[in-house]
């Protein structure tokens, strides 16, 4: 089989740094942005003390699934032998930890008390799947960290397949753990389900690697490296495949939702009467986010073009964070089922939302910090592809395949 | 000097009710003087506290618990930040008991209740929270300790009864007996600095009973034969979310 | 082992000036006690001054932790109490925060170079420290007449 060779990001330096400038801006915007709301406190967002979490969740939730999703292509090349995946691997192991920074940072900047979180590092609750998180979290990074170095020294390749496979099992537990953080919360009529935890684990897989698809393909094309067709189908059926994955889960989650006669009502209010929500549920979520894509990447002549594969990325990007709103929001703004039998009058002031749908408006610092977050993970990338050989010289057909290989030879 | 305590105490309470405010009520009314001594030793599980509220005798129109509560923890300070419309604020500030409104879908009956912290045996907020900050004290009372909450409010999204809430803004005017400020969750604490100071009841009960209406009854859920399970012995009652079994101190009768 | 030893050593002679520097530091300063507060009165804080200068942030967590989980109140070294006895006051008899620039905790602070948070929720002076009612609010005199009467009352929190 032939060598990969790895190659640091050769574009031109105006390009770079004209690239890192747009990101440290988005980032310093990100900051002040959360300086911001830590100086007048949440106020001035768009949260209250019925939707507790806003738009940096949306993000930052996203953020974090989509890191555990983009190792996904490191552990299909090392825990599952496909040796054609296997180039893509230093990009994805990064790529994961620079997102999953990324989307901590949002979390962390949104806290009421964030000058406090070494208390959270040092005192931990042990019933609290939250702090189980921190340790995931913690946990992720670090394996990452071996697992790349496994895959870019001599010395460590021995304890590739281990700490590949164990970095696999590890990225599992994490989305479920985040699914999870929702999944418990048995007072909340949206996340009283199981089915959660998996349906985030196959969310991780898509958007992980619809994130990984577009910086691959956007870091190759900049600076000239071919992709073979092999390869981009490969990654494009996986992607269509883990998008079927989200649309079945869905079905599931709704049906189960609507079996269980108690959730009606909450059926009702996120499938057809929920305003904003039902909307972005059905055009963001399903349309957007899972059918056009899926019509792109099964599109015979489509599916070939790198421009409408990248097209198709972006938009389940746009329908990951669209399944955030509904999924995050959504089921905070619909109100806390009491009083059975009931209908709610009044319930405190007039504004204190109970027995009605909450109203939440995103505001711009949340939005800020949320882009803000992002920015963090490419700007990582960015840096780490151009300094560090994580990107394959050529990925095409004939140097990625050893069948073509061994035949043209 | 115990003595001298009482006295003083009696006259505070004396005059409390009277409206005429003289130098003498001042000096009634002065910030040192606290009535009682306070608890020495610390709070033991021999104490659940708990309370019954009989919906049929919360009176329409009637906040007088709100009211209390609000006096009692400063909250009746809160100021709504400029710019901000009154319609977020109701949704933003700091609410520990709220009067709700109940029609039944059948029978069209109004029922009406004072809703607040439920005091689980089994909280959710304190199984979530990740710094432990929400807690369960010994005597039931399940609050937060704001030293070490990083305001992540978790617990809110997992309180079933939207009982807590986020401070969202900076806090200018606060009581010494209740500290509170931006980026921390708070909700009802039963008046624990009153029950630690050999008090035996909360600002909303009491202001209930001096309305005459006697809706809430607080009292120990351990004292086989005091008030409160005598209350709750004669009253048919239940939990709000029963079906989470979460074995809430606070129980409401005729809902 | 023995070089470790001798390193660590080197290092914490190194270091005792500055460690020597910051005691003598504490124990220099002083006079910090504002004239028209009632500590101003007394002439004992809650523990020896001496004690108070380099121990309080010890006691007052310590007292924290007593309070808000075993609901111990009203002892001695309670932030409420530091507040109580510390507060200066006006001319009108109002008192002043704490944590306002000159102001006892702050003063210290300042000069010893330290940001508290505890303002952020702590009440400054004391306001509300009975429970129940705010005191009704008062016509400047009568309030400075209770000041005046309150040095002279018997104080439920701290007197042994
Ligand atoms: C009963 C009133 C009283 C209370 C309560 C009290 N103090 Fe004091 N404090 C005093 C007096 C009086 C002095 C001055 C002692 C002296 O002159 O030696 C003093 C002195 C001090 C000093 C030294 C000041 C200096 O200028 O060096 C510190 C520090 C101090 N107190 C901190 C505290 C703290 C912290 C608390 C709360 C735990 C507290 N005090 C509670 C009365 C009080
Ligand atoms: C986010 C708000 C918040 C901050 C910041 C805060 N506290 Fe508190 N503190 C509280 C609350 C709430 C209580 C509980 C009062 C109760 O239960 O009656 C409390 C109680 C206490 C008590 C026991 C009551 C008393 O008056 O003695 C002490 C001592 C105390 N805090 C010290 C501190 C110190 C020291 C700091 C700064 C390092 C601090 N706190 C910062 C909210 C806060
Ligand atoms: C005589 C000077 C002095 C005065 C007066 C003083 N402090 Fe301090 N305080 C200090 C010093 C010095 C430190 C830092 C000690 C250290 O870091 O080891 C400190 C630290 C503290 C801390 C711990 C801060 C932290 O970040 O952990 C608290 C709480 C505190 N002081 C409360 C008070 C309060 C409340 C008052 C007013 C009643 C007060 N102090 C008055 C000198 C003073």
């Amino acid at each position: 089989m032939k060598r990969i060779v790895y190659r640091e990001w050769l574009i031109e330096p105006e390009r770079y740094w004209g690239l890192l400038a747009i990101l440290g801006g988005v980032i310093a915007i990100g900051g002040l942005a959360a300086l911001y709301m830590e100086h007048h406190g949440h106020w001035v967002t768009g949260m209250s003390n019925s939707v507790v979490w806003g738009t940096p969740h949306i993000f930052a939730v996203f953020l974090i699934i989509a890191a555990s999703g983009a190792l996904n292509v490191a552990s299909i090349g090392t825990v599952f032998n496909r040796t054609v995946y296997k180039p893509l691997g230093r990009l994805s192991g990064l790529l994961a930890a620079a997102l999953l920074v990324g989307g901590l940072l949002v979390l962390v900047l949104d806290l009421g008390r964030p000058e406090r979180l070494i208390v959270a590092l040092t005192t931990y609750n042990f019933s609290s799947i939250f702090s189980w998180n921190i340790f995931l979290y913690t946990g992720f990074l670090a394996l990452v960290i071996g697992y790349l170095w496994t895959m870019a020294d001599r010395k460590g390749q021995p304890f590739n397949r281990p700490i590949g496979m164990f970095a696999f099992l590890w990225r599992l537990a994490l989305t479920t753990g985040t699914g999870s953080i929702f999944g418990f919360l048995v007072g909340r009529q949206a996340y009283d389900t199981a089915i959660l935890a998996p349906m985030f684990v196959v969310m991780s897989f898509a958007y992980g690697l619809a994130v990984y698809m577009l910086v691959l393909i956007y870091s190759c094309t900049a600076d000239g490296r071919p992709i073979g067709p092999l390869i981009l189908r490969r990654l494009k059926n996986l992607l269509a495949l883990f998008i079927a994955g989200i649309l079945y889960f869905t079905l599931v989650y709704h049906l189960t939702k609507l079996y269980g006669a108690k959730y009606d009502a909450f059926e009702h209010f996120l499938l057809l009467g929920g305003g904003t929500y039902t909307l972005v549920f059905w055009l963001g979520w399903i349309v957007l986010g899972s059918l056009a894509p899926l019509g792109i990447l099964y599109h015979p002549e489509l599916s070939k073009d790198r421009d409408w594969v990248s097209a198709a990325c972006g938009l389940i990007i746009f329908g990951g964070l669209a399944a955030m709103y509904v999924i995050i929001i959504g089921s905070q703004a619909y109100p806390l089922e009491m009083f059975p039998g009931h209908r709610v009058l009044e319930f405190g002031a007039a504004g204190d939302v109970g027995g009605r749908v909450a109203s939440y408006a995103p505001s711009i610092p949340e939005l800020l910090l949320g882009l803000g977050g992002t920015a963090v993970a490419l700007f990582i990338t960015a840096v780490g592809i151009r300094v560090l050989q994580f990107l394959p010289e050529s990925l095409a057909d004939r140097d990625v395949d050893p069948h073509i290989a061994a035949k043209s030879a | 000097m115990k003595q001298d305590h009482d006295t003083i105490d009696q006259g505070r309470r004396a005059l409390l009710g009277a409206a005429a405010v003289g130098a003498a009520a001042t000096v009634g009314f002065s910030s040192t003087i606290v009535s009682a001594e306070g608890r020495k030793t610390p709070v033991t599980a021999e104490h659940r506290w708990g309370m019954l509220i009989d919906t049929s005798k919360c009176a329409d129109g009637c906040t007088a618990c709100v009211d209390a509560c609000e006096l009692e923890n400063g909250l009746n300070l809160q100021e709504r930040p400029h710019g901000l419309s009154q319609q977020k604020w109701d949704d933003q500030r700091s609410t520990w008991i709220r009067k709700v409104r109940l029609q039944d879908n059948l029978s069209g009956q109004i029922t009406q209740l004072p809703l607040m912290c439920q005091h689980c045996e089994k909280p959710p907020c304190v199984d979530v929270c990740p710094t432990g900050a929400s807690f369960k004290r010994a005597d039931g009372i399940v609050m937060v300790d704001r030293h070490i909450c990083i305001g992540c409010r978790y617990c809110m999204m997992a309180c079933p009864y939207k009982a807590r809430s986020f401070i969202h803004e900076p806090v200018e005017h606060k009581f010494t007996r209740a500290p509170r400020g931006k980026g921390c969750v708070e909700s009802c604490n039963l008046c624990a600095h009153r029950l630690d100071h050999g008090e035996n009841n909360t600002a909303c009960a009491e202001a209930c009973a001096q309305t005459g209406h006697q809706a809430i009854t607080f009292g120990d859920l351990n004292h086989a034969n005091g008030k409160l399970r005598q209350a709750l012995k004669a009253t048919k009652n239940r939990q709000i979310r029963e079906d989470l079994k979460l074995n809430t101190g606070v129980r409401y009768a005729g809902l | 082992m023995a070089k470790a030893v001798v390193t660590w050593g080197i290092v914490s002679l190194m270091l005792m000036p500055l460690l020597y520097g910051t005691l003598a530091q504490a124990e220099a300063i002083g006079g910090f006690v504002v004239p028209t507060s009632k500590a101003a009165q007394l002439d004992r804080c809650v523990e020896p001054t001496e004690a108070m200068r380099r121990y309080h942030m010890d006691l007052i967590r310590h007292q924290r932790d007593t309070t808000v989980y075993g609901g111990i109140r009203g002892t001695k070294h309670s932030m409420s109490g530091c507040v109580d006895c510390h507060a200066g006051h006006d001319a009108s008899g109002e008192p002043i925060p704490v944590a306002a620039p000159g102001q006892f905790c702050q003063a210290c602070h300042h000069y010893a170079a330290i940001k508290l948070n505890c303002f952020d929720c702590h009440a400054t002076v004391p306001k509300g420290e009975a429970w129940n009612q705010e005191p009704e609010p008062t016509a400047p005199e009568a309030n400075w007449m209770m000041n005046l009467l309150d040095l002279h009352l018997p104080r439920g929190r701290v007197t042994p």
